[in-house]
């Protein structure tokens, strides 16, 4: 099935939360260097379909397959999704009272980089790219997302991102709840991280991310299907029309 | 299993492995004295005696020895577990060797590297300004900085206190927990060996923390220290207590009695931590009065033991005074801890703070026991207190026992109890960023703790995030 040249896909996945089929049999591939995005309505299995592939426990994947990097993904636990590569930026993080941002990265970090890793670069490191997301430096010394604004949560989330740099990072609703500037300094972190070598799977219900960090492909997933695909135009399409159009299109399709 | 698994169990064994090394080993001591098993008139003279102590100290231990005979066990707390103690069995005096030590080197090499190993003389050199190490029922080695003694500075082991600090002793011994105050409170007194005296004089400062370790070393051990803590008018004291013993197949007994005296404006610091062995019964009493605008602050963490009975007492007397109890316990694999604080307020304008927090794991049970008492005169007094519950696995347990008494309407009082879980979701937000379950597990567990650990010397921090990654990952004796 695979295509050797995609670094990370899923095929015919299917996913059941409390014994309910969410997920209905998605498939899709990304290669190096692309940035994709599934749009849909609330309740389409967007969030459903992050979860499963990052190994939410609750989110069972009865068939299917999902690989990075020509390894299955499917045999790993959460973790070891994690140190292979793999990245979800969570629509709403949770809080860990009692651990501060630093010390929770450091440990993240040291995971991926193995036990007895060299760790002096991490301050400098942290401190760099704190900078750059527009970080105050105390953020570092805080509890994880304990207190911490919608905003504040998802540029944690995309700093997350940058001190792992994963080769795949799926982006739940990055966007949601971020004012214009807000907005903005999270793209301008998603572009940084963005290279020839990794891909990003951007999961919105809405079209306004995607005007700062341009996508490649566009799915649009419906009812547990990604049923349509396209180029950028498709998100401006959605954005102006809605979803119906596509679930008619779709409709009629299947002579529904 | 992956690489990384294997690697993780790897490194998890070898920690446990340091564990044995580091608290569970044993010492084969050739005691100076070690009494016969038992309790009785007879033992209580001979403790007496061979102290050479003053009549009235003697007397009292004899009429502690009828209280602690007459009293019934505790009908609350764990009495299953309490029944089990077999007083007959138990020593309860055993000296190490003749005379206390004042140089490390003169202290026998056996237990000269028992403290060794638990990094005793290396905290003193760096960052303590005295300490006393008892083994036993005594204090084989003491020692304090000179700029201390030279400040008038009183710091010695109890025995030693009551020799050459008569009057100060007899003047306040028991009048914090009188012999009557609970069965092991009487017991204690009747057999007491060993524990601190200090007597900070009034104005005095003592900036750096001082330091009692007690060690348990042989099966069947009674340790009863004795501890009387006086801070004069405005003066400042940080005292912190440490304990450990090794693994037995049968159980030890710890009961000491810790009095703490603030006077007018002063103030003390109590910080503990209990490390024991899983075959420990660990059953304390300790309690502080504050007088006017004093504050005395208990800092309690209690990890291991079979069984802990122990409520940090702040009896609030003088106006204005102030106290804060923070207590952690953890219970492990059949561990019971019954933990909790107690606080009297008996004058106006008084304040206290009592934030308990507990971590219960596999089978362990942890209890908060507390009691918030205002008397009608103790009018505009403030009280909070928050209990904090954690449970890891199916079969953990925690109750929570708060008893108010409040005897006048001029009061705040605020009580919060929260029990909780380690979330599945919280679990998968860590290891989604590639921790493993066990590593995200204690981080979120080491950060439950956080209020109580950053309150504790940096040193004693990094040991206490040590001791819990050990109670983590389960298998410790």
């Amino acid at each position: 099935m695979k295509n050797r040249k995609a670094l990370f896909g899923f095929k015919d996945l299917k996913v059941e939360v409390e014994g309910k089929e969410v997920v209905k049999g998605v498939s899709l591939e990304i290669a190096p260097g692309e940035i994709h995005a599934i749009m849909g309505p609330n309740g389409s299995g967007k969030s459903s379909l992050s979860n499963a592939l990052m190994g939410h426990p609750g989110y069972e994947i009865t068939s299917g397959e999902a690989y990075l990097s020509g390894e299955n993904l499917l045999d790993m636990e959460a973790d070891e999704r994690s140190r292979a590569g793999l990245f979800l930026a969570f629509q709403y993080p949770l809080a860990i009272p009692g651990v501060t941002v630093a010390n929770f990265l450091r440990a993240a970090l040291k995971s991926h980089r193995g036990p007895d890793a060299d760790m002096t670069d991490f301050r400098r490191l942290l401190k760099a790219e704190m900078k750059s997301l527009s970080i105050d430096e105390s953020f570092a010394t805080r509890y994880l997302n304990d207190g911490f604004s919608g905003g504040e949560k998802k540029r944690v989330e995309i700093l997350q991102m940058s001190v792992l740099n994963p080769q795949v990072a799926l982006l739940d609703e990055t966007d949601s709840g971020l004012d214009i500037d807000a907005l903005k300094t999270v793209a301008d972190g998603i572009n940084r991280y963005h290279s020839e070598n990794n891909g990003i799977l951007l999961v919105t219900h809405y079209q306004r991310l995607l005007n700062y960090v341009k996508p490649d492909y566009v799915h649009v997933m419906i009812g547990g299907r990604l049923v349509k695909s396209g180029g950028p135009e498709l998100a401006l399409k959605l954005e102006e029309s809605g979803y119906d159009w596509v679930a008619e299109e779709v409709g009629q399709k299947a002579g529904v | 299993m992956s690489d990384a698994v294997r690697q993780q169990n790897q490194q998890l064994r070898t920690i446990n492995q340091d564990y044995a090394t580091k608290y569970g080993f044993r010492d084969p001591v050739d005691y100076f004295h070690k009494g016969a098993r038992g309790i009785s008139h007879e033992v209580v003279e001979m403790i007496s005696r061979m102290k050479n102590e003053p009549r009235w100290m003697s007397d009292r231990r004899h009429e502690a020895l009828d209280i602690f005979m007459a009293k019934p066990m505790p009908g609350w707390g764990n009495t299953e577990l309490l029944n089990e103690i077999d007083f007959d069995n138990i020593y309860y005096f055993m000296k190490p060797i003749e005379n206390q030590q004042t140089s490390w080197d003169d202290v026998p090499e056996y237990i000269r590297k028992t403290f060794d190993k638990l990094g005793i003389p290396e905290a003193e050199k760096s960052f303590l300004g005295g300490v006393s190490a008892q083994y036993e029922s005594e204090v084989v080695y003491h020692s304090m900085k000179e700029d201390l003694k030279q400040q008038g500075v009183v710091f010695l082991d109890m025995d030693s206190g009551l020799r050459e600090y008569e009057e100060i002793v007899k003047k306040n011994f028991g009048t914090v927990i009188p012999s009557t105050d609970n069965k092991f409170a009487a017991l204690n007194t009747a057999v007491w060996s060993g524990g601190s005296f200090i007597y900070v004089p009034p104005g005095v400062d003592v900036k750096i923390p001082l330091q009692a370790y007690f060690r348990i070393n042989a099966e069947n051990m009674g340790q009863f220290e004795r501890t009387l803590i006086i801070a004069d008018k405005g003066s400042r004291v940080h005292y912190i207590e440490g304990c450990t013993a090794p693994v037995y197949s049968t159980d030890s007994l710890h009961s000491a009695v810790v009095e703490l005296i603030a006077m007018e404006d002063a103030y003390i610091r109590y910080t503990t931590i209990q490390n024991w062995a899983r075959n420990i019964y660990n059953l304390v009493t300790k309690r502080a009065t504050a007088h006017k605008n004093a504050t005395v602050e208990w800092v309690d963490g209690n990890l291991g033991s079979r069984l802990t009975m122990k409520y940090p007492c702040i009896q609030l007397v003088g106006e204005g005074a102030k106290g804060e109890i923070l207590s952690v316990a953890f219970a492990g694999v059949d561990q019971h801890q019954d933990a909790g604080a107690k606080v009297i307020h008996a004058a106006p304008n008084t304040s206290s703070r009592i934030t308990s927090k507990s971590i219960s794991k596999d089978n362990g049970r942890a209890s908060y026991r507390g009691l918030a008492k205002v008397h009608k005169k103790a009018v505009n007094s403030k009280i909070s207190v928050e209990c904090d519950a954690l449970l890891i696995g199916e079969d953990a347990r925690s109750d929570t026992y708060p008893t108010m008494e409040i005897d006048n309407e001029q009061v705040r009082v605020e009580h919060e109890a929260r029990v909780s879980k380690v979330a599945e979701e919280q679990l998968f937000y860590l290891t989604s960023r590639g921790l493993t379950e066990d590593d995200a597990r204690l981080l979120i567990v080491n950060g439950f703790m956080e209020p109580f650990t950053k309150e504790l010397p940096l040193e004693y921090a990094v040991e206490l995030n040590r001791l819990i990654e050990l109670e983590m990952e389960g298998s410790i004796g």
